[in-house]
């Protein structure tokens, strides 16, 4: 029953990679077969050679490395602050991300595509990228993570004349990494599988990430007929990078409870 | 607040300039939040009770307050921003309908089957059942659209077992609808055709889920099931122990466990399954951008596409702004109803074993 199960989930990406490799004809007439009759490279070599897909994977490429980056930085020192430093406001601060919290994101579209256009990053790399940079749900991870740490360890450094940023920086993060693991896979994941922000922060084609050329790789003219191969082997490609992640984070994620929330 | 402030002043020398670098470290999140989230809700806002048409700023003068003319268009003045509004709520409806329910039922289930100390290659389980849940939704829409097409690996397997399959993802029948068909109940009786809600008439609310949506319903199922494996495997593993000292004290039977016994000390995580469920499916917008929008029938259309279709498309950014709006304040309901939910819940946690274990001898 449960091996009955697992292939139910397991067989729709076998039969997406095995159908990359097939004929457009033979995946049309025989979508079932996991071998090929014919083994032929022509879809990849279609979406390397005549199509924007390394540009895509470029952008795609770029923007993750920038906002995972940025998130993993910008969230642990939001999240130290709001642990750790004693400033006015802080409760108030720490109220407001918890509410931010439950905005849903399908109604962000809408007002991302206003701010952008207004402050003029529409259409460009920044308009992309900077509204990512930064989540509640990350902030507040990390908070509670710097909770646990107990205060005593920053003492010694303390005494030592060390600044908060140095405290930080060289005692309490390198005792985060959980935490930072967390924020890692989960910025990796959400911004490389990131749709609805770039419909609306972009519409050069130049800009265009994965998700969005291959959307409309699905429903655009390279999709007519029967092209399925170079559709699969577009989602097998743009699945490689998280499938390398989630295998090689595989233990942490099954082991946490925070892995699973969804970027 | 008090109480920091107070350590602050007693802290001296030592904790100069903490105050300081609290702001610059907050600042970045704190500026990003701002601008890329409260400010455009307020201008979105004000957006949604305007005429605004696209061009220009939203705020350049010749932009008018209409009030609520933008809401009251797709709510209830007749005619076709109405009629589109009550069909993607229909839709949405189906689809969480049977969405949550499925995703809930399934996901308890595979978690009850992987955490069985006996089962072997536990690890190759939990890695398939939760697989499609970290892939982006455009490959697995992609998949998807290979698996069901008319000719393709799902319609193979039917006709294995001697079903003609439908065209799934063209096929804008309604499948309450097909299944009244089937006793000759093909026109609406005149009361169902007449009344209506939202400019959709009763026949067409109870239509169900269309044999397309059905395809979305699945996928749904499919990718999300393994995220909610791991939230009731979570559960599960830190109330092990209990549960099993408890059955064997009572020489239950693996069914009556898992209904007396197991289930009820799930409790919290159903709740918190169940209503992030709700939340997130009143939320469909990838899948139906990728599908291309609406199409079969509008029967894909959902609030959330509308919202983006509205806007983006057919220019009419109050009305889109207002769908925006109608939606947030409705999931926004969902996640206080979440909230309140586990706090109430929360004082009981210590005491669940026993709660439980009453709820099973009742």
């Amino acid at each position: 029953m449960l091996i009955f199960l697992a292939l139910v989930y397991i067989y729709p990406f076998l039969i997406s990679i095995s159908g990359s490799f097939k004929t457009d004809a033979e995946a049309t007439q025989d979508p079932l077969a996991l071998i090929p009759a014919t083994i032929t490279f022509a879809a990849y070599e279609r979406l390397f050679a005549n199509s924007p897909f390394p540009l895509w994977a470029g952008n795609t490429v770029l923007i993750t490395v920038c906002v995972t980056v940025g998130r993993v930085l910008f969230d642990s020192m939001a999240g130290y602050a709001l642990s750790r430093l004693k400033f006015r406001g802080r409760t108030v601060i720490f109220v407001l991300f918890i509410g931010i919290l439950s905005v849903p994101g399908v109604v962000l579209l809408i007002p991302r595509f206003l701010i952008l256009n207004q402050i003029g990053l529409y259409d460009t790399y920044g308009g992309m990228i900077i509204p990512l940079l930064s989540t509640a749900a990350g902030v507040f991870i990390m908070k509670q993570f710097f909770d646990s740490i107990p205060e005593s360890i920053e003492e010694a450094a303390r005494i030592d004349g060390a600044g908060n940023f140095r405290r930080f920086w060289s005692v309490v993060l390198p005792m985060a990494t959980p935490a930072l693991v967390t924020i890692f896979i989960l910025s990796f994941q959400g911004s490389w599988n990131e749709l609805g922000h770039f419909i609306v922060s972009r519409q050069s084609q130049e800009l265009n990430t994965l998700t969005v050329g291959v959307a409309q790789l699905v429903s655009g003219t390279l999709g007519a007929g029967n092209q399925f191969p170079l559709q699969l082997a577009a989602a097998v490609l743009m699945s490689i990078p998280v499938a390398v992640l989630f295998f090689i984070f595989q233990r942490r994620i099954m082991n946490t409870t925070e892995g699973a929330e969804k970027g | 607040m008090a109480r920091a402030a107070q350590r602050t002043r007693r802290g001296g020398g030592i904790r100069r300039g903490e105050a300081r670098a609290g702001y610059l470290f907050i600042a970045p999140a704190v500026i990003i939040t701002v601008v890329f989230l409260a400010i455009p809700v307020l201008l979105a806002f004000w957006v949604s009770v305007s005429d605004w048409n696209g061009f220009q700023s939203p705020l350049n003068p010749r932009v008018n307050f209409v009030g609520l003319e933008n809401y009251a268009a797709i709510t209830v003045e007749d005619g076709l921003d109405q009629r589109n509004f009550g069909r993607s709520i229909r839709n949405n409806f189906y689809y969480v309908l049977l969405v949550v329910p499925l995703q809930t039922a399934l996901s308890l289930f595979l978690a009850v089957q992987v955490n069985r100390a006996v089962l072997k290659g536990r690890g190759f389980f939990r890695t398939a059942f939760y697989f499609p849940s970290v892939t982006s939704s455009v490959a697995i829409v992609i998949v998807f659209q290979f698996l069901f097409l008319g000719t393709g690996a799902v319609n193979a397997v039917l006709r294995a077992i001697g079903i003609q399959g439908p065209n799934w993802f063209n096929d804008p029948t309604g499948i309450f609808h097909g299944f009244v068909s089937i006793f000759g109940l093909t026109t609406p009786p005149p009361f169902l055709a007449d009344g209506g809600m939202l400019g959709v008439s009763w026949w067409e609310w109870l239509s169900g889920p269309s044999v397309a949506m059905m395809v979305l319903i699945f996928l749904a199922v499919f990718t999300t099931s393994g995220t909610f494996m791991l939230l009731f495997l979570a559960a599960l593993q830190s109330i092990g122990a209990e549960i099993e000292e408890a059955a064997l004290m009572d020489g239950a039977g693996p069914f009556r466990k898992f209904f007396s016994i197991t289930l009820p000390m799930l409790k919290p995580t159903l709740f918190t399954v169940l209503t992030l469920g709700l939340i997130g499916s009143w939320q469909v917008f990838d899948q139906i951008y990728i599908l291309g929008g609406g199409a079969p029938g509008g029967t894909l259309m959902t609030p959330a596409y509308l919202l983006y279709e509205s806007s983006f498309i057919d220019l009419q950014w109050g009305q889109g702004a207002a769908i925006a709006f109608i939606l947030f304040v409705f999931i926004i309901l969902l996640t206080l109803l979440q909230r309140w939910i586990l706090r109430d819940r929360a004082p009981k946690k210590r005491g669940v074993a026993q709660t439980a274990v009453k709820g099973g001898v009742s």
